[in-house]
């Protein structure tokens, strides 16, 4: 986690450890460590491998997540569009499976990236050129892409097609030296989403339309702009999710990213971005979503909950983390 | 399918022919109104559900000309109860089919609707008062895990250890974990943990790989929906582990019912608890005008092992489910 705080420095004032911007790694840690005394078998390497590789969907779309509310906007329609994208992308590839053969995969993954960035696009003109609230307005595409991924599949299963399974499989499961490539692909499109965040005059006017639109837009910032630009890359995010997922079960259903959108929204605001925008964390919605994986985890591996309360149990976790979020910050 | 259509078919067009000659013109001229109220598809088995109805209507519809069957999907609860209202507005109903999406909002509506005369068939989950209806068709929750349990006892010599994935918390559910347990209970099998994974693959296919961490032994999985199913295969497949033999599910879901077929050693069984069920009280409740078969009463669809051997009479190709 170096490469956070490096991140995270040029906000930073002089040498002052910002306690806030640390917490959800603080957090993170309590829980591992919780994690290890309740069951031996949690810090092993293949336990961690599973846990950190099942964060990665989180994570990767929760980069995107992260644009769109540090503009200070909101998109509820993610878990229903990654369900639209891998449909999508599971029609090409079978469309394309019997001339191109194994060449149907990285052309099937372009068709998603550029579905995904419609998608994102469509939000994203809707809410700014129609100028009604993004809640409103994703709500209603949330319905959209939902009912679209069940037309496709009649309320059944759309599969991937025999021959490309094989070949597409490592996607998810493959490794190089070890490190699965979906951590992979979550590490480059998380530096990617930092660079563009911290390093970029684009990122700059993200926080900066988030914190105060009317300020942003009276020193000739474009905000429509700016925020249109967030749920493209909300799409796209949306899109490299649904390239490692689909690999990992070789289907769409209807209930694919069922309650995805409240999953990466917690994990981006347990990350450290302020729901009401202005402020980013890219590396803190990482941390956030290996949170939540982990709570999720630690529950399953302990007996001490019975499972009926279960999710009352990650409920309290996650406020409690919350809390001490907000302690540690106010200091 | 095609032959059991076909069947189906020659069977009716005699019960016409016979109406005909047999009870001269009253049955021709009078005409039926059948209307089918169901779950719009939201997931595999409610998918199954919509096609098995559609696939009814026009059977019956080719078979019965004056039978006018209208199917009516809703999203929701009070979707439902809407599309009642509409339904005994819009036209005069001989009978309702339901499958209603809980029992206690749609009581009241459906009394309402037979308050009218209308014959009542209660498909899958009963109302609250069970009075109300004419006839009711229902599959076997606790069959369906009594039953693969009986068989894993059988299979394990009585012993070992299993872990079991439930549901979504509902009747359905429990009734179906009640039987499982109840008949490993008086085997020494012992189940390791349950917990639930709302019927969603990729949630079995989370939980399973967290039961692998947690236990290094396990005997059998018992997923009570084949959908889980197909996410615990996955999970176990990847972990590579040899010690599990057998994976089982229940529901009758195609790619399932593909693997029995295939006689997989892992998943040689599966139990049935068909969304055809829609199809069997429909062609019951048209028997009911059509066929002067009186319907009234209760009907228990059995939940039967599927083996290698009956696989293909639980076999729908062109079904989503």
């Amino acid at each position: 986690m170096s490469s956070a705080e490096i991140a995270t420095r040029p906000e930073s004032e002089g040498f002052k450890i910002r306690w806030g911007d640390l917490a959800p790694f603080i957090a993170l840690g309590v829980i591992i460590l919780l994690g290890t005394m309740i069951n031996s078998n949690f810090m092993s390497a293949n336990n961690m491998l599973n846990v950190i590789t099942r964060s990665a969907f989180i994570a990767i779309i929760g980069v995107g997540t992260t644009f769109v509310i540090a503009t200070g906007g909101l998109d509820l329609s993610i878990g229903s569009m990654l369900a639209f994208v891998v449909g999508i992308m599971v029609m090409a590839m079978n469309a394309l499976a019997p001339s191109f053969g194994p060449w149907a995969i990285p052309i099937g993954a372009v068709v998603a990236l550029v579905v995904g960035s419609l998608c994102g696009l469509m939000n994203g003109l809707i809410i700014t050129v129609g100028r009604i609230e993004p809640f409103i307005v994703t709500l209603g595409t949330m319905g959209i892409f939902r009912a679209l991924i069940t037309y496709m599949t009649d309320g059944g299963s759309l599969s991937i097609d025999r021959s490309l399974r094989n070949a597409y499989r490592p996607v998810y499961f493959g490794d190089v030296l070890g490190v699965p490539y979906p951590v992979i692909i979550t590490l480059f499109i998380a530096l990617l989403g930092a660079f563009i965040l911290y390093r970029t005059k684009y990122g700059r006017r993200v926080t900066a339309v988030g914190s105060n639109a009317d300020v942003a837009r009276f020193s000739g910032v474009h905000v429509g702009r700016v925020r249109t630009m967030a749920f493209v890359i909300q799409g796209f995010c949306v899109a490299v999710a649904a390239i490692c997922y689909v690999p990992r079960l070789g289907a769409a259903t209807p209930t694919t990213g069922q309650l995805w959108e409240l999953q990466v929204i917690t994990a981006v605001v347990i990350g450290g971005t302020l729901l009401r925008g202005g402020k980013a964390h890219i590396w803190g919605t990482v941390a956030g979503a290996l949170i939540l994986e982990v709570i999720a985890n630690v529950m399953v591996l302990s007996d001490m909950v019975s499972e009926y309360l279960v999710a009352a149990v990650q409920g309290a976790i996650i406020i409690i983390a919350m809390l001490a979020h907000r302690f540690t910050s106010s200091r | 399918m095609k032959l059991r259509t076909k069947g189906a078919a020659l069977l009716s067009a005699a019960v016409v022919t016979g109406a005909l000659t047999g009870a001269a013109a009253q049955a021709q001229d009078k005409e039926y109104t059948i209307a089918v109220s169901i779950p719009a598809a939201t997931h595999g088995w409610t998918g199954g559900v919509v096609y098995h109805a559609q696939e009814a209507e026009k059977q019956l519809e080719a078979a019965y000309p004056n039978i006018d069957v209208i199917v009516s999907t809703a999203s929701s609860a009070t979707a439902q109860v809407a599309s009642l209202e509409d339904l005994s507005a819009t036209s005069e109903l001989d009978a309702l089919v339901i499958l209603p999406f809980t029992s206690e909002e749609l009581t009241g509506p459906v009394e309402q609707v037979a308050a009218n005369g209308t014959f009542v068939t209660v498909v899958d989950r009963g109302l609250s008062d069970p009075s109300i209806q004419d006839l009711y068709v229902a599959g076997d929750n606790i069959a369906v895990g009594a039953n693969t349990a009986k068989w894993l006892v059988e299979k394990l010599g009585g012993e070992g250890e299993i872990v079991v994935l439930r549901g979504i918390p509902t009747v359905i559910d429990d009734e179906r974990i009640k039987g499982f347990q109840d008949v490993i209970d008086q085997s020494d099998i012992k189940i390791l943990d349950i917990q639930y994974a709302n019927w969603n693959q990729d949630e079995a296919f989370t939980l399973m790989q967290d039961y692998l961490g947690k236990y290094p032994n396990i005997d059998a999985v018992w997923a009570n929906d084949d959908d889980m199913l197909l996410g615990v295969i996955e999970a176990v497949d990847q972990a590579g582990r040899e010690d599990i033999k057998y994976m089982l599910g229940g529901n009758g879901m195609k790619q399932v019912i593909e693997m029995v077929k295939a006689g997989d050693e892992r998943t040689p069984i599966s139990t049935p608890y068909p969304p055809s069920m829609i199809a069997s009280a429909m062609h019951m409740t048209a028997a009911q005008f059509a066929g002067q078969a009186p319907m009234r009463g209760s009907f228990k669809l059995d939940a039967p092992l599927i083996t290698p051997e009956n696989a293909d009479q639980f076999y729908f190709p062109d079904s989503p489910f």
